[in-house]
């Protein structure tokens, strides 16, 4: 199975798969950014593949200069009982992704969480608003730089908003 | 309560004072408001079925609706964006009231030392017990039960919140 998905892959792709990895028997395969979705459209379509489960999309934090952020998605083929997981490396100057909310329409809400957590946008979504935190929120929890215990005042509790509304 | 007890058996009656015979009215008949927001709940569930049998204290009466209650079981974790809806509870029970903070997430955010936990419910709420466990056992809850009993006795007043007044 692992060689027909990278054989596959690569000779429809070609340049577009930049990295293929494995780790006790989890596949891991890095794409670019930009062709995000036709990768995922090519698994879930063809018909020896079919990646028709769309597990998880989650976010992750390097803290690094380049490449600061990673979107990971998690993919079962519930017909080859198969997971493969495809990574996206997203650079902190440029926060978009390609939505694939298209191809999985369950990619909604954990692409919702994923720009909740960290502030990845994502691009030809239906609806990219705040899943968690409150909508006014102004800062993204799960990245390195915020601190663990969140900032003070930033989540007005009920007395306090009393407060802010007598003095306007 | 000074009661007279020997008037009782002879003739049929006793004196109290009017005061004192509503503190005891109120203080046995303790209607909970449960806001079982965590895993304390189950055993604030325990504390209200047949075994640990709140109905000896005289609260056995969960009402579900603030309006028909007059002790708040704050039973749970609250997060940031569940106070606002805790307060909002508080607020639309009847006085006098009393609040009991049950467990340690409830009574300094516990082991969620986290951006989204409020860190002790009383920065907003006015808190008359803390009950400490995690979670607590059902005698622990019944003992912060007597607890606020024993301040109703005594004639001390709900604690008040010095924002809403």
């Amino acid at each position: 199975m692992k060689e027909k998905i990278i054989e596959k892959l690569n000779s429809t792709f070609n340049d577009d798969i930049v990295e293929v990895s494995e780790f006790r028997n989890e596949l891991t395969i890095v794409v670019k950014k930009e062709k995000i979705v036709d990768v995922c459209k090519f698994l879930k379509d063809d018909p020896e593949l079919s990646f028709d489960y769309l597990v998880d999309i989650c976010g992750v934090d390097y803290y690094r200069e380049k490449d600061r952020f990673a979107v990971v998605y998690n993919l079962w083929s519930l017909k080859n009982n198969f997971r493969l997981r495809l990574k996206v490396f997203v650079d902190e100057s440029d926060l978009i992704v390609p939505s694939v909310t298209g191809v999985w329409s369950a990619a909604n809400w954990h692409e919702r969480e994923t720009f909740d957590m960290f502030g990845i946008k994502f691009s030809g979504h239906p609806d990219l608003r705040r899943i968690y935190m409150p909508e006014d929120f102004e800062y993204f929890p799960l990245r390195k730089d915020f601190p663990l215990q969140g900032i003070p005042g930033s989540i007005p509790l009920p007395g306090q908003e009393k407060i802010k509304r007598d003095i306007k | 309560m000074g009661i007279n007890t020997l008037n009782i058996e002879e003739q049929g009656f006793l004196t109290t004072k009017l005061s004192e015979f509503i503190r005891w009215a109120q203080r046995n008949s303790l209607w909970p408001m449960p806001l079982g927001i965590s895993c304390c709940a189950i055993e604030m569930m325990a504390f209200a079925a047949p075994k640990f049998d709140v109905a000896r204290f005289g609260s056995e009466f969960l009402r579900f609706s603030p309006r028909q209650s007059d002790l708040l079981i704050v039973a749970g974790t609250v997060t940031y964006k569940m106070a606002r809806v805790v307060r909002k509870i508080y607020d639309q029970m009847p006085d006098p009231k009393w609040v009991i903070a049950m467990g340690v997430c409830t009574s300094t955010g516990g082991m969620y030392r986290s951006y989204a936990v409020v860190q002790g419910i009383d920065q907003f709420l006015p808190v008359d017990v803390y009950v400490s466990g995690c979670p607590p056992r059902p005698e622990n809850l019944i003992n912060g039960l007597l607890k606020i009993q024993e301040l109703i006795k005594k004639g001390v007043p709900p604690k008040r919140d010095p924002i809403y007044i």
